[in-house]
C-alpha cells in the first residue's frame, strides 16, 4: 500500500458515520485493531486484481472507483467521499478487489485489516448481523446507483 | 401568457395569431457542446419583443421544417434578446441549430407556467437539473443572483452524462467560485481528467445543505431523475407541495388545444411545464401514460 502514516490530530473511529450507533464492546474490537493514512491526490488506495486485504473508512477527501477495459480509457463510476466506506470485497472470496480507487483529492482514511475484522465478524455473529446491516445499504446503493446510471438518468 | 385570443384586433393594435410565429434574427451562436448550440435571438424590425418568466418556453419555428417546444433558457432582466438553447434530437432541432447569426426563424410565445420564485422568498432553494435541464432553470438561477437577499440558502446540483456533456460550462464555474450560493456538478461516468464528482444527482443531496422545513426545490430534467430527486427530498424532510418539476411532452399547439402534450387530466404546454410535485406525482407512475 503506498499510502503514508501520518501524526496528529489522529483520526477517531468513532466519528466516523459507517459506525455511529454501534455497541461500544464491538467498537472497541475493531478499535484495537485500526490504523490510519493519507492518499495523496492521484495516488491508489486499492487496485484492482490485488488482494483485498483491508476495509477502509473515509474520513476527508474524495476516491474516485475506476475501471480498467482493454478498449477504452480508464473511466471513473462513480466518487465517495467523508463518511463512506470503501468496497467490500475483502468480505467475500476471493478476497481481490474489482476495480481501482484513486484519491482526487488529498484522503484520510482509517483501514481495519481484512483477515482479523472477518475474525471478529466469525467470533460475534449478533453484532456481524448488525454490522453488515449497515454494509449491506451501501453495497444496495452502489448497486441503485449503476441501475440509474444505466438508465441515463442525466439524459446526456 | 402570450396570445391567448384569436381576435385580430386589440386595444394596442392587431394581436398577433396564436400560431403565428414572428420572425427573430439570430444575433449571436455558441456552441455548447458537441451537440448542443445556445443562440440568442433578437426581434425582427416591426416585431414586439417578448416578455417572459422563468421557466416558460418558447415554440421555435424553423422555417419550412416545423416547430418545437424550447425552454428559455437567459435571463429575464436583459429586455429585447431571448436565449434558447438547443440540442441536436431531430430534423427540427438540427435546422434551428444550424441556423447562422443574420438568419432568422419563427417565435411565438412565451408559453406555460414559471418557476414559483415568491414561493422560493425567504427561504432555503435547492435547484436540481438533470442533462439539458440545466437550461430551464438557467432563467432561475439568474433571479437567485439578481435578487441574493431574498432568498436563503442557494444549492444548485447539476448532473451530466460526462464532463464534455456540461452545458454552460464556464458560466457554472464562476458561479461555482462565488461563496454566497454552493453549486455541485456530477456525472455519471469520466476519465482521468475530471477530477469532481462521479455519480448520479441524488448522490450529491447529502451533501446540500439546506433546512427542510424552509425549502423549496425546483428540479429539471428527465422525469426518472426528478422522480428519485423529490423523493430523496423528500426523505429529507422537505414537504411536497414544496417541490416544483419542469415536465417535457410533444409539445404542438402550446395553447391546450391539441392534446399532444397531454399527462392524464393536465395539458402541460398550458397547466404546465412547472408543476408543483404533489399534484403530479401521480401521474409520473402510471405506466404507459
Amino acid at each position: 500500500m503506498s499510502g503514508r502514516a501520518t501524526g496528529p490530530p489522529p483520526l477517531r473511529l468513532a466519528d466516523h458515520r459507517f459506525v455511529h450507533g454501534m455497541e461500544k464492546e464491538f467498537l472497541d474490537l475493531l478499535d484495537a485493531q485500526v490504523y490510519e493514512r493519507t492518499y495523496e491526490t492521484g495516488e491508489l488506495l486499492v487496485r484492482e486484481g490485488d488482494p483485498a486485504e483491508e476495509f477502509l473508512l473515509i474520513f476527508h477527501g474524495k476516491v474516485a472507483l475506476e475501471i480498467l477495459s482493454a478498449d477504452r480509457p480508464r473511466t471513473t463510476i462513480q466518487t465517495i467521499g467523508a463518511g463512506e466506506v470503501l468496497g467490500w470485497s475483502w468480505l467475500f472470496p476471493p478476497y481481490r478487489w474489482r476495480l481501482d480507487a484513486r484519491a482526487v483529492k488529498t484522503t484520510r482514511v482509517l483501514g481495519i485489516g481484512a483477515a482479523y475484522l472477518r475474525r471478529v465478524l466469525d467470533e460475534h455473529p449478533a453484532a456481524a448481523y448488525r454490522f453488515l446491516l449497515r454494509l449491506l445499504p451501501v453495497i444496495a446503493q452502489r448497486l441503485e446507483n449503476t441501475q440509474l446510471q444505466l438508465l441515463d438518468l442525466h439524459g446526456g | 401568457m402570450a396570445a391567448s385570443t384569436l381576435s385580430s384586433e386589440g386595444p394596442a393594435g392587431p394581436v398577433p395569431h396564436p400560431w403565428a410565429p414572428a420572425p427573430y434574427v439570430v444575433k449571436a451562436r455558441s456552441s455548447e457542446t458537441p451537440d448542443t448550440v445556445s443562440f440568442v435571438l433578437e426581434p425582427s424590425r416591426g416585431t414586439r419583443p417578448i416578455r417572459f418568466l422563468p421557466g416558460q418556453f418558447n415554440m421555435l419555428y424553423a422555417w419550412g421544417i416545423g416547430e418545437a417546444a424550447i425552454s428559455i433558457s437567459g435571463d429575464v432582466e436583459e429586455s429585447g434578446t431571448l436565449v434558447h438553447t438547443v440540442r441536436v434530437a431531430g430534423k427540427i432541432s438540427q435546422a434551428l441549430t444550424s441556423v447562422a447569426p443574420g438568419g432568422v426563424v419563427g417565435v411565438r410565445g412565451p408559453y406555460g407556467t414559471p418557476w414559483p420564485m415568491e414561493a422560493a422568498a425567504g427561504r432555503d432553494v435547492v435547484v436540481v437539473a438533470g442533462g439539458l435541464g440545466i437550461a430551464p432553470v438557467r432563467p432561475v438561477i439568474y433571479e437567485l443572483l439578481h435578487h441574493r437577499d431574498r432568498y436563503s440558502r442557494v444549492e444548485l446540483i447539476y448532473g451530466a452524462k460526462t464532463p464534455k456533456d456540461l452545458v454552460y460550462y464556464d458560466q457554472i464555474q464562476e458561479w461555482r467560485r462565488r461563496s454566497d450560493l454552493r453549486f455541485q456538478t456530477t456525472v455519471d461516468t469520466a476519465g482521468r481528467e475530471w477530477y469532481g464528482d462521479v455519480g448520479v444527482v441524488t448522490t450529491r443531496l447529502p451533501d446540500a445543505r439546506f433546512e427542510p422545513d424552509r425549502t423549496v426545490a425546483f428540479l429539471c430534467g428527465p422525469e426518472i431523475m426528478m422522480r428519485l430527486t423529490a423523493e430523496a427530498l423528500e426523505a429529507r424532510g422537505v414537504a411536497d407541495d414544496r417541490i416544483w418539476v419542469s415536465l417535457e411532452r410533444n409539445m404542438k399547439c402550446a395553447i391546450g388545444i391539441c392534446g399532444h402534450c397531454q399527462l392524464g387530466p393536465e395539458f402541460v404546454c398550458r397547466n404546465g411545464p412547472v408543476f408543483r410535485w404533489r399534484e403530479i406525482r401521480r401521474y409520473l407512475t402510471v405506466r404507459e401514460l
